[in-house]
């Protein structure tokens, strides 16, 4: 090939000479960005446009049925300095993810250690202790909980076989949140599955070393387990900790949407679902939606820097 | 004080399936012992029922004539060098050396003294901060040892430790394994499926086939005198020739063989029309007459210059394959014709079945 034609094809391939990087991508790639088309159209549509939108709204008072009004930072400065109700969602969404997350995260370990003894019909077992995960979250399974929680619900029934009043367990506001906890905790399946591939992945013969060094089952668990699984704890505690946060559903279901009783069940996600469709304060509700996604963001960066201390990779 | 190592009629069971079959074995107090064999012959199933990490299903392991069947492993005085090291990787080398025997309970200030022995004995001083996966794959295999050497135990075991390491490494650390043995006089357990390995470190050598011995002896006895075909094509390198003959006649001086296309007479008692086996070491074929009996003649195919030995990759005449190891640089011309001799003291005839004759 002489250099003129091989001048002429790479101007061929490369289109008009000066035209944009984006058409010649264009005219490269188009069958590929076709076939992407219906991705872009929700990923722009339905994920970032939304967000950027909530992030303008933030700055605005916006009812839904008027024009936003630019409002500045007072959403903001509202949130902090007077609002009682977002001082008590916050609260209560702290207490639920300090005491649900760690609990939950140690019962799926438990639970993955009995299931990596290699007991017959694992897989049966696994899927399971798997369902409530899928179904925890649902709406069915938080009116179950109401009924199983409630005054004359199961449990009062069970401890009334020993003679025992239970208390409503939903309407009592120093238990209200504790059934919510219990019920993210019964939803363990996802975590557990995750702890059974990661104790899987623990070479046998580092628990064989340690047999032949005379290591105490209990030893062999601080010293080996835990350490070598900390990349799964902390996957898991990162992916609990948000799913905590954005707990939304059974809170609505059991307290009817309220927060209920004295806002001991007031989620954030539930008080900023009531700003914007109860009370049509868009405006506020999408700071408020901002707000938790620093403090998811916070919490994750705090997460990962400390990881370094806690954290053992192998290779 | 070394410890001797018995083990009478051993058997390992999976369910049915029968693994080890009744094995017999003495190991004397102090000798370097190596279990090799193919993959799949038992030899790592039979180290890790003597560290009683697998349950012996039948027979008896005797440790200093003490029946440890039932024993726990921690409570049998050894320790174990496992082939993927199995380094605890959020422990510093330090921890590594010293979790065994902060499990036992060691004094603090017993637990520095004797990590720092063994640290000095494996020159890892300088790693003891460092976590393995800040190690060469040399260095971990040397604090992988040191963790055995700081229980000071009475026997140690070696799971194909080697095999991780490149060849340049492997060599340097199989004389270090060597001069530890010889420094600190333990009875050591080895297993490796390179005869290579096994030859050079070994005092005493089992080889394994399908979960039993096949032969147990001294490196150059198994080499000199093998029991069978198998051990002596395991053993050496290259492996040695095997040749497909038939015996024409027999009497007084011997028995005259046909195999490679030629006639050999061997001083063995065969019956005439039985089918044997003739083998013959590649460096031990010649091509001057001066150097044995004619063996056969040979069309070569190709050939190796491997500096200090030229390898001869050669066809017989009914075409069988013959490779010949010649010291030196010779030069061989591909395709060309050449008679081959061999040293009648070393060759070898095996039966039908298998066994020398």
């Amino acid at each position: 090939m002489t250099a003129q034609s091989i001048s002429a094809s790479a101007r061929i391939k490369g289109g008009a000479v000066g035209s944009s990087i984006w058409s010649r991508a264009w005219e490269n790639h188009a069958p590929g960005y076709l076939f992407l088309l219906p991705w872009f159209i929700g990923f722009f549509g339905l994920t970032i446009g939304p967000i950027i939108t909530s992030l303008y709204l933030s700055f605005t008072h916006f009812d839904l049925l008027t024009a936003p009004r630019w409002a500045g930072l007072d959403n903001y400065i509202r949130m902090f300095t007077n609002d009682r109700n977002f001082v008590a969602s916050m609260r209560v969404t702290m207490f639920f993810v300090i005491f649900s997350v760690p609990l939950k995260l140690a019962f799926a370990l438990g639970v993955a250690l009995l299931l990596n003894r290699g007991m017959r019909g694992l897989p049966l077992y696994r899927a399971l202790f798997y369902l409530p995960s899928l179904l925890g979250a649902s709406v069915a399974i938080a009116i179950l909980w109401r009924q199983i929680f409630a005054g004359d619900g199961l449990v009062n029934q069970f401890l009334a076989l020993f003679g025992i009043v239970g208390p409503s367990w939903i309407s009592n506001p120093n238990y209200s949140l504790w059934t919510l906890i219990v019920l993210s905790i019964w939803q363990f399946g996802s975590p557990m599955i995750i702890f059974l591939a990661g104790l899987r992945s623990i070479p046998q013969d580092m628990y064989e070393a340690a047999s032949l060094e005379g290591a105490s089952k209990w030893r062999v668990f601080w010293k080996i387990t835990l350490p070598m699984l900390t990349p799964v704890v902390f996957f898991n505690a990162i992916i609990q900790t948000i799913e905590g946060f954005k707990s939304f559903t059974p809170a609505f279901i059991i307290s009817g949407g309220t927060g209920s009783p004295i806002n001991s069940t007031l989620f954030y996600t539930l008080y900023l679902y009531n700003e914007a469709f109860s009370f049509f304060r868009m405006g506020y509700a999408s700071a408020l939606a901002w707000v938790l996604l620093a403090i998811v963001a916070v919490f994750t960066a705090f997460s990962f820097f400390t990881s370094k201390f806690w954290v053992h990779y192998d290779d | 004080m070394s410890t001797s190592v018995v083990l009478n009629q051993a058997v390992k069971r999976y369910g049915e399936v029968e693994v080890i079959h009744g094995i017999d074995l003495n190991i004397d107090p102090g000798e370097f012992t190596v279990f090799v064999g193919p993959s799949g012959c038992g030899k790592s199933t039979l180290l890790r029922m003597i560290a009683g990490l697998e349950p012996i299903s039948g027979g008896d392991l005797l440790i200093d004539g003490a029946r440890m069947n039932e024993v726990p492993a921690a409570k049998r005085g050894i320790a174990m060098v496992f082939q993927s090291y199995a380094l605890y990787p959020h422990m510093s080398v330090y921890q590594n050396l010293a979790f065994g025997l902060e499990t036992a309970k060691v004094p603090k200030a017993e637990i520095q003294q004797r990590v720092a022995q063994a640290a000095e004995i494996l020159r890892i001083e300088p790693l003891l901060k460092r976590k393995p996966k800040q190690l060469s794959g040399g260095q971990r295999q040397r604090v992988a040892i040191g963790r055995a050497i700081v229980r000071e135990p009475k026997i140690f075991l070696f799971d194909e430790p080697l095999s991780n390491l490149d060849a340049e490494l492997r060599v340097q650390m199989r004389v270090e394994i060597a001069k530890l043995h010889k420094d600190l006089g333990n009875t050591m357990i080895y297993v490796t499926h390179d005869q290579v390995e096994a030859m050079t470190m070994a005092d005493k050598i089992v080889v394994l086939q399908a979960g039993i011995i096949e032969q147990v002896g001294a490196p150059l006895d198994l080499y000199n005198n093998p029991k069978n075909r198998f051990v002596a094509g395991f053993i050496g390198s290259p492996k040695m020739n095997f040749l497909d003959a038939t015996v024409q006649g027999s009497d007084a001086a011997g028995a005259k063989l046909r195999a490679g296309g030629s006639d050999i007479v061997v001083q063995r008692k065969i019956a005439t029309g039985d089918k044997v086996t003739f083998g013959v070491r590649p460096e031990h074929i010649a091509l001057s007459e001066a150097a044995g009996v004619k063996l056969a003649e040979v069309k070569v195919d190709l050939v190796e210059q491997l500096g200090g030995q030229t390898m001869v990759y050669a066809t017989t005449d009914d075409s069988q394959p013959l490779i010949i190891a010649v010291d030196g640089q010779r030069q061989v011309d591909l395709g060309s014709r050449l008679t081959t001799y061999v040293d009648p003291a070393r060759y070898h005839v095996f039966g039908a079945d298998g066994r020398a004759i």
